[in-house]
């Protein structure tokens, strides 16, 4: 009775070998490499840069031991930090011919040492978190209501065109609160406002509110949906705006995060600088609008370095240059949305921008005496100025909606309307918590948590030992396999390990021996009852179950209520506990039931348990 | 080795009252102290900024604390932290200031005054932060006493759930007016180790539980008060081995696991002490005061029906 079917326990030996698989790449350490990401929104990594990449580093003579390319990064793997260092230098000259305006990002990193076939098998050591690894850590607050009543001032001024061009009368349009307030004399011309702007938008909920005074007003307020879109809206672009600046800070791995409605985790291992991420996360850039100068020759004259009065010479994405006029048309403050699309006729890839009343109007005009030239849409940061596209003007563009099409795949469509977004921040951000750690800080976190852990667990294991003998070896056989499984767990998930979570760690460990307990006290009780060795195993492993199950689910549940409701350090504390429970049944009951079968279950005759001395109170 | 040699079950229940009335007292003075002094929160629930810095030579703390009251901290707490080399300062947030600016400032009056200031630590939590995480914790706490309550109900009967919930939240108050009492810093991973703790001493009643409805089940002569004390004298060996090795590992954590998990590993050694006295002094008398008796366990099925009504 006290053997498991051959397909258990090559089960359980599975689950253990592949524990000891995911869970090797934590003891390889790590290696010095760089990590090229894409510096641009519009950019792309793919595999041919990885030959650029290589013969990068061959012309200039750096041995590397591993390329290694995922969705977001390409990482080269080198021998030493000067090799590390050199190997930057070479690769940023290949990759980034300018310096000044940088195409790739090209970090410093650590990488796993462990072997590739690990790394093929997605066997990476535990992703550690900040307070392991140092670093900063922002969580920023975007001001929804300021995104929303900056629409609403916007909405204010489309509603003043609106009525304008539709020559309704009326006495006055203020935003009040939340409110657009719009004034009338009479009733009549009241109604025809709520027509005009009922069949203009669909955005807005209209009230009639008499209170008495001499005007007629009509209370416009955004519907819940418009609402919603404005906060998702200011949010995303919010985040891809990050991700823009962040790029430049050249952190190798960067966590952008949206937590909650309206808030965003910015996560910086290895900064230290805090100052400069603060900086660079509370910049503005800026979108303009200007027409191309395409008198002929002026462009080559330029390019000679002659360049006419009143133009600027910007190259256009993709390289080639282009001379554009110093006169703004238009700022990326009158842009509401940009959005990829498809043309309505041709169904060619499109982008369409929205244009706010005042830059409809403008744009208008400027279409209007300027058909068949170009304009030219530049992103403005840090002074310098790209050309995000200059497409050709074909007709005037009145309504405020704005397509731009043409030679465009709907992949560079997408990224165009990204990148016109992207510009700015769609609503002011505020910090409200960091959390900065230095890298010393970091290493001795690692150290106490690991001694906490080992000292704990060669208490228990020598105290097991001497007083369940046999029986306690298997346990504390049982409490490593446990402690091997919950690593490999928390590699392969890639769940953040934070000290909390070592701690975690430890106290699960230390609450993982009571199954252990309960079983051999009950096979010890059995024992006592006078029940054989053979029958006293399988009852107390049988009995010690329900038991085990029970307290269990019961830790279990608290375990959940804090990853439920923790965030920060109490969220690595759940995750690491919960994960850590799961696996200790598993070791505690299957583990230490298989190694008890193997040491007695095959024997014909047992006399005696070595379970420790069991006292019997006849005696 | 056999440390329990028990001859007879221990009389446990003859006592029950002086239990119920030393729990009664700890609990009272704990909320007592819990209400004269209040929790010392950190940071992270009273929200402010926290930073922490190390030198080469221990620093005086009067020039620093003079440097911050002058360029605008006079609020400003200095004090050593784990060694003389040490320094924490602590910042209580205002509405006038830039608070997202406080560490730089900090950072630079603290080299103007001298040594070598070495950046350890920042912590900076807004105001609306503190709020949330304090009733985030709250709905926690909330949450895990209402799931096990409802699955104690069901896998035992209801007498026991609410029996093991009043013992562990028993816990749960004495921890946090240890915390009041010596004004221990009360951090978020204390807060995690309280919840732990409530779970795993729940833990232990279900073990004495499991027993006395096997005791009910198994021995038809016994008394009521007879059951608990047989079913807690034969879980007595086990429960202070596992509490012991328990122990063993948050001891470790309390000597090598430094300033960070010291109040950590404290909360986890108090909940141990007193779930281990709760769980077996305070559950199971509750189980008796509550009436509990062998019919509730002989006829499983009509309870479970119910118990759906």
């Amino acid at each position: 009775m006290n053997r498991y079917p051959l397909w258990k326990n090559i089960f359980i030996g599975l689950v253990l070998f592949f524990g000891l698989i995911y869970t090797l790449p934590n003891f390889y350490g790590e290696v010095p490499a760089v990590q090229v990401s894409s510096g641009k929104a519009t950019l792309k990594l793919d595999a041919s840069l990885n030959g650029t990449i290589e013969q990068a580093l061959n012309d200039a003579q750096i041995e590397h031991t591993g390329l290694f390319i995922d969705a977001n990064s390409i990482r080269v793997r080198v021998p030493s930090t000067d090799v590390q260092l050199r190997a930057k230098d070479a690769i940023e000259k290949r990759l980034n011919p300018d310096p000044h305006d940088p195409s790739y990002v090209v970090a410093l990193n650590l990488l796993s040492a462990s072997p590739n076939w690990l790394t093929a098998i997605h066997a990476l050591p535990m992703y550690l978190g900040l307070d392991l690894r140092g670093g900063v850590h922002f969580l920023l607050q975007v001001d929804m209501p300021g995104a929303i009543t900056k629409r609403l001032d916007a909405t204010a001024a489309d509603l003043r065109t609106l009525l304008r061009d539709k020559n309704v009368r009326h006495a006055g349009i203020t935003r009040d609160g939340n409110n657009v307030v719009l004034r009338f004399r009479d009733a009549e011309q009241r109604e025809t406002a709520r027509k005009a702007i009922a069949g203009s938008t669909a955005d807005l909920q209209l009230t009639d509110r008499d209170d008495g005074s001499d005007d007629l007003k009509l209370v416009a307020t955004l519907s819940q949906a418009a609402q919603k879109n404005i906060r998702d809206f200011a949010i995303k672009q919010n985040i891809t705006t990050l991700h823009n600046r962040i790029n430049e800070l050249g952190v190798a791995e960067p966590v952008i995060q949206q937590q909650g409605l309206d808030r965003i985790v910015v996560q910086l291992p290895g900064v230290q600088d805090v100052a400069k991420a603060k900086d660079i996360l509370g910049r503005t850039a800026t979108l303009e609008v200007r027409l191309v100068d395409d008198t002929p020759g002026a462009l080559e004259g330029a390019l000679a370095g002659s360049v006419p009065l009143g133009t600027e010479l910007y190259n256009e994405r993709g390289g080639s240059p282009i001379l554009v006029k110093n006169q703004v048309v238009l700022t990326g403050d009158r842009l509401t949305d940009a959005q990829p699309g498809f043309d309505g006729q041709t169904h060619e890839p499109a982008v369409h921008l929205t244009l706010d009343a005042a830059g409809s109007r403008i744009f208008r005009d400027v279409t209007r005496e300027n058909v068949g030239k170009r304009m030219a849409i530049l992103l403005i940061e840090k002074g310098k100025g790209e050309v995000v596209t200059a497409p050709v003007i074909r007709t005037e563009i009145g309504g405020g909606r704005v397509q731009i099409s043409g030679r465009m795949t709907t992949q560079e469509a997408s990224d165009v309307a990204l990148l016109l977004r992207a510009g700015s921040l769609a609503a002011p951000m505020e910090i409200i918590e960091e959390r900065t750690i230095g890298p010393s800080l970091g290493a001795e976190n690692i150290a106490k948590g690991f001694h906490s852990t080992l000292w704990g667990f060669v208490a228990i294991a020598i105290f097991m030992s001497v007083y369940y003998m046999l029986f306690g070896l298997v346990s504390v056989i049982a409490l490593a396999a446990n402690l091997l499984l919950l690593v490999a767990l928390l590699s392969l998930l890639q769940a953040t390990l934070t000290l909390p979570g070592i701690a975690a760690m430890a106290l699960t460990l230390g609450m993982a021996i009571d199954a252990n307990v309960l079983i051999n006290e009950r096979i010890r009780e059995e024992l006592r009852n006078g029940v054989s060795p053979q029958a006293a195993i399988h009852a107390g492993y049988e009995r010690a179950f329900d038991t085990i199950l029970d307290s269990n689910i019961t830790t279990l549940i608290a375990g959940i209520a804090l990853l439920v409701f923790g965030s920060g350090p109490v969220r690595g504390f759940a995750v690491v506990h919960c994960l850590g429970i799961l696996t200790s049944m598993f070791s505690a009951i299957l583990i230490s039931r298989m190694l008890v079968n193997f040491i007695y279950g095959r024997r014909r005759k047992v006399e005696s348990l070595s379970i420790g001395q069991i006292w019997k109170p006849g005696n | 080795m056999e440390f329990f040699r028990i001859k007879k079950d221990i009389p446990f229940m003859r006592h029950a009252l002086v239990f119920n009335i030393i729990s009664l007292i700890t609990f009272v003075l704990a909320v007592f102290f819990l209400a004269t002094r209040g929790l010392h929160l950190s940071v992270e629930f009273t929200g402010g900024t926290l930073v922490e810095v190390t030198y080469t030579q221990a620093p005086e703390l009067e020039p620093i604390r003079t440097a911050l009251a002058a360029n605008g901290y006079p609020d400003a707490m200095v004090q050593n932290f784990g060694s003389a080399r040490d320094v924490l300062i602590r910042l209580p947030n205002r509405g006038d200031l830039d608070s997202a600016k406080v560490s730089e400032r900090t950072m630079a009056t603290l080299q103007s005054v001298g040594g070598t200031p070495e950046l350890r630590r920042v912590e900076f939590v807004g105001p609306q932060v503190g709020k949330e995480l304090a009733s985030d914790g709250a709905m926690a706490l909330l949450l895990v006493i209402f799931g096990i309550v409802v699955y104690l109900a069901m896998r035992f009967e209801w007498r026991f759930a609410v029996s093991a919930i009043i013992a562990n939240l028993h816990d749960v108050v004495i921890i946090l007016g240890f915390f009041a009492f010596f004004q221990w810093e009360f951090s978020l991973p204390v807060l995690a180790a309280v919840l732990a703790v409530l779970g795993y001493s729940v833990n232990e009643s279900v073990v004495v539980f499991d027993r006395v409805r096997e005791t009910f089940k198994k021995k038809r002569n016994m008394t009521t008060p007879e059951v608990l004390d047989h079913a807690i004298t034969s879980t007595i060996s086990r429960t202070v081995i596992t509490h012991g090795s328990t122990q063993m590992m948050v001891l470790a954590m309390l000597l090598f696991g430094g300033e960070t998990l010291h109040y950590f590993a404290m909360a986890l050694t108090i909940g141990i002490l007193f779930g281990i006295y709760s769980s077996v002094l305070v559950a199971s008398p509750l189980v008796m005061w509550l009436g509990v008796s062998r019919e509730q366990f002989i006829k499983p099925k009509k309870e479970k029906e119910e118990a759906v009504v």
